[in-house]
């Protein structure tokens, strides 16, 4: 039986007390998606600036619990000023971190192709123990695909 | 407490067994309650000695297991004061019966322009169904406002009774407990010639139900809320509407009659019960409505009514204003559901702080996410009280609370 200190580490609450890149960006130029999660209720909209195929603004709005919301701050530092390819590859990583348990990725990595370092993110791992809290760890994410999806189209 | 509480906590193994050894202090009876011995041997034996289809056999096993699915048919009319069981139709939860008016009755009744008055209270089982019809028809689905204390707003019911040919209300809500006044709102409904539908599924378990009472033309209630199995929902309809009303699913059982050409309908019930029916979850509900019965419903009410008053004050005196306990304070219209919010904690970590106590509330909309917007919130926490739980139960939420105050205190 995982603890509450196995889901709820130190920078995840750092980031639900002061999240990152909170805010709104004008539509257009910024795009714009929107998240839900029919179990709670959880509301995410992510904004984003594409200029020169480089993620140069994204912001956060909506509401949501500690995991959803942390999640999503720590995915704002990890992806601006990334590329749109090396921003998906880390969205990439990070759903990887959160669909597999641990010890299987662990035995996986030695001779996975170079995967992007996932930094403070590695502090989300814990929630695959907690399977119900893994569509709140990734409901910022999913979202953020479908903005990418609208910043390329 | 007319209830013996440690009695009837005895009768529910799942409340007796540990779970990552640890009691379970279930206050999630408004999602599913926990399911008495009672119950569990009904299900058993049905297996065990009396399994086989019904309305099909010559032999002496598929005519017992008719008599009982039958038997408890009449048990559940008699339970809600029904005037006949053929009334009493099974499905396989409310929500399906409440798509099975609005499929068979509403599609035959109601056209463009058409109004179905619901309240701000409902759960999507009694808001979507509607919706689907608005789309389909062009009806209007109407809403009745909420006071700022979780109640109904009946100020300018008149002139929301306009062009009404249905209201349709849940009898209890779901999410603040609030007990809505039924028997005045099918009596509105009546003057100006509509019907009524009730959303029953969070009263029965926990009051006595009198169709006749409520005065309404429709009722529904699901099994797995008041000690039943899942899989079984009834709906109650007066027999002149139902008889009206064509089918709903086709298949066998349904039917009197079956030609190249076409076929025959056959009587209520069965007209609506297409298909194998959920043969065990009858009699499991059957058993579910002698194991209330023999409690007494009366004695239930007490019971809650005095728990549900305890906790109030208790919250109250623990947490103050940190805690918002969202809608009517007063016991003579509330039911024990309790939807919490906690400083700032959101609702879903507060139940898995709480979980780690083995206290089990449900977090998220509840199925009424119209309701979360006119509350303000995205999501609440809800503790729901039943005949099993007791003041230990309470003051186990009531400790679960201040750990996760302390835990996420910034």
């Amino acid at each position: 039986m995982p603890g509450l200190e196995d889901l709820y580490r130190e920078i995840i609450l750092d980031h639900y007390r002061s999240p990152r890149n909170r805010g709104e960006l004008e539509t257009p130029p910024a795009h714009m998606a929107e998240g839900f999660n029919p179990l709670c209720g959880d509301e995410i909209k992510v904004f984003l600036t594409v200029e020169n195929n480089t993620i140069t603004d994204i912001r956060i709005g909506g509401q949501g619990c500690s995991i959803s919301q942390s999640s999503a701050s720590m995915m704002t530092t990890a992806v601006l000023g990334k590329t749109v390819e090396e921003a998906r590859q880390v969205l990439q990583a990070f759903k990887e971190m959160m669909s597999i348990h641990e010890h299987e990725l662990d035995d996986t990595n030695a001779d996975a192709s170079p995967a992007p370092q996932l930094g403070d993110l590695e502090a989300l791992r814990g929630v695959v123990k907690f399977p119900v809290r893994i569509k709140c760890a990734t409901l910022g994410w999913n979202t953020l695909d479908q903005a990418l999806v609208e910043a390329t189209a | 407490m007319t209830l013996d509480a440690a009695a009837v906590k005895a009768d529910f193994p799942l409340l007796n067994n540990l779970i990552n050894d640890r009691p379970v202090i279930y206050l999630d009876s408004g999602a599913t309650s926990q399911k008495p011995q009672q119950v569990l041997d009904a299900l058993n034996h049905y297996y065990e000695h009396l399994n086989a289809n019904v309305h099909r056999g010559a032999y002496y096993l598929a005519a017992a297991a008719t008599d009982a699915t039958e038997n408890a048919r009449l048990r559940v009319a008699n339970f809600i004061n029904a005037p006949a069981d053929r009334e009493i139709i099974f499905t396989k939860n409310a929500t399906e019966a409440i798509n099975l008016v609005s499929y068979t009755w509403g599609r035959a009744n109601l056209n463009a322009g058409d109004v179905v008055l619901i309240s701000s209270l409902e759960h999507h089982a009694n808001i979507v169904p509607w919706q689907q019809l608005a789309a389909d028809k062009g009806i209007e689905v109407r809403w009745i406002p909420l006071t700022d204390d979780g109640q109904l707003d009946l100020t300018d019911l008149d002139q929301m009774l306009e062009g009404v040919k249905l209201v349709a209300i849940s009898a209890a809500s779901n999410v603040l407990g609030t007990l809505p006044p039924v028997r005045l709102l099918a009596d509105a409904a009546h003057a100006v010639g509509a019907l009524c539908l009730v959303d029953a599924s969070q009263w029965v378990p926990h009051r006595p139900t009198d169709v006749a009472e409520f005065n309404c033309d429709f009722l529904v209630f699901t099994g797995h809320k008041m000690c039943g199995p899942t899989g079984i929902g009834v709906l109650w309809g007066r027999a002149e509407l139902l008889e009206a009303m064509p089918p709903f699913l086709g298949g066998g059982e349904m039917i009197l009659n079956v030609t190249q050409e076409g076929f025959t309908a056959n009587e209520i019930p069965w007209k609506f019960e297409a298909g194998t029916p959920p043969i065990a979850e009858m009699i499991g509900l059957g058993a579910a409505v002698d194991y209330l019965e023999n409690l007494g419903m009366d004695n239930i009410v007490a019971h809650e009514t005095q728990l549900t008053g305890y906790a109030l004050r208790t919250l109250g005196d623990r947490f103050g204003e940190d805690l918002i306990i969202h809608g009517p304070q007063d016991l003579t219209i509330r039911g024990g559901v309790l939807s919490l919010c906690y400083k700032d904690v959101h609702p879903h970590d507060l139940s898995q702080v709480l979980d780690e106590r083995g206290v089990c509330v449900r977090a998220g909309h509840h199925c009424a996410k119209p309701l979360m917007r006119l509350l303000g919130v995205g999501a609440t926490a809800r503790a729901s009280l039943y005949l099993y739980n007791d003041e230990s139960d309470v003051d186990a939420l009531a400790d679960a609370l201040e750990a996760a105050g302390q835990f996420f205190a910034f």
